[in-house]
């Protein structure tokens, strides 16, 4: 009965995707839409290549896309993970009721030292892949995974140690505000959403890109106070 | 290089079909590891270095410890299910 359903359901979808393409790709005004479509897709990406530098002073052009053109869309993903995290937080606290799990032993002498040696490298690697991501590949999401990596470190290797989850909350609130607030001054300065406000500097230096280094370093601390929350919350540390 | 990046996708491939059907749901979550790291050597070799990062430190390094506190906290061996 079920593998029915889900089979009736499978079929119902393959029929909509295909009557989908079919009506894109085999009809003559479809094909001529898709046409276009991919014309727009062209010029788009040959403009970001050819004034990205000029309009925004980032040497990388993916921060450029992904910080100011296509800023909004930062913003909602952001949103999504704040939301998955504040989801993670309330189902785990529902059930703190169950009786605490044997605790686990603390880690030996090795893994502690080297955990407390290797995490203001971590860090360190973590801030400066935010720091630089409008020079270099990375940028805010990939920094603040790598920093929340070094916190999942810790709470791996050194037990006992976690640190306060309060911290992780107020980070996260405070660099997302500053996301909001850095964007609405865009709109309220120009007339757009994350318009590039700031002074532009020379290309090529780690004082450019106006805005750009400012909002990579709030998503960087963004998402890497939320991911270390959410290791805080599942890994049973959190008061 | 063409070599290399078949044998890079066919162990993707094979990850993937592991990971759907390995029973121990760790062995699947290492599965799955596997297929974001291989998919990541893609995405650099593909010239998307920002994309291969966040695949490499979000999909292989940290949905894995997630996933593994999950199964922390449930059930480790997925349960026969019944076809009514």
């Amino acid at each position: 009965m079920r593998r029915l359903i889900s089979l009736s359901l499978l079929l119902i979808v393959a029929l909509g995707i295909s009557l989908c393409f079919s009506g894109a790709y085999f009809g003559a005004e479809g094909a001529n839409r898709a046409g276009k479509l991919a014309q727009d897709r062209v010029n788009f990406g040959q403009r970001y290549n050819s004034r990205g530098l000029e309009e925004n002073g980032a040497g990388n052009i993916v921060a450029s896309v992904v910080v100011n053109y296509r800023g909004f869309d930062t913003l909602g993903e952001v949103t999504v993970l704040f939301i998955a995290a504040v989801g993670l937080a309330v189902v785990l606290s529902t059930r703190r009721e169950k009786p605490a799990r044997v605790r686990a032993e603390p880690a030996s002498l090795v893994v502690f030292t080297g955990c407390r040696f290797l995490f203001p490298l971590i860090l360190l690697l973590g801030s400066y892949i935010f720091i630089h991501g409008h020079l270099t590949p990375g940028g805010g999401f990939q920094g603040g995974a790598v920093v929340a990596s070094g916190f999942l470190l810790v709470y791996l290797g050194c037990r006992g140690k976690g640190l306060r989850s309060a911290g992780f909350t107020v980070t996260e609130s405070l660099s997302g505000l500053a996301f909001v607030v850095l964007a609405l001054v865009g709109l309220a300065v120009g007339g757009s959403l994350l318009l590039n406000f700031l002074p532009k500097g020379s290309a090529l230096t780690l004082f450019s890109g106006g805005v750009i280094p400012i909002i990579y370093v709030a998503i960087g601390l963004k998402v890497g106070s939320e991911l270390g929350s959410i290791i805080a919350n599942l890994s049973g540390e959190a008061p | 290089m063409i070599i290399f990046q078949t044998f890079v996708v066919l162990v993707m491939i094979v990850a993937a079909v592991a990971a759907a059907r390995f029973g121990d749901l760790l062995n699947a979550v290492i599965a799955c590891a596997l297929v974001s790291l291989m998919a990541s050597i893609i995405f650099y070799f593909l010239q998307a270095p920002d994309v291969a990062m966040a695949e490499a430190s979000i999909g292989a390094g940290l949905t894995t410890a997630i996933f593994i506190f999950a199964i922390n906290r449930t059930v480790r061996y997925e349960r026969n299910e019944k076809t009514d």
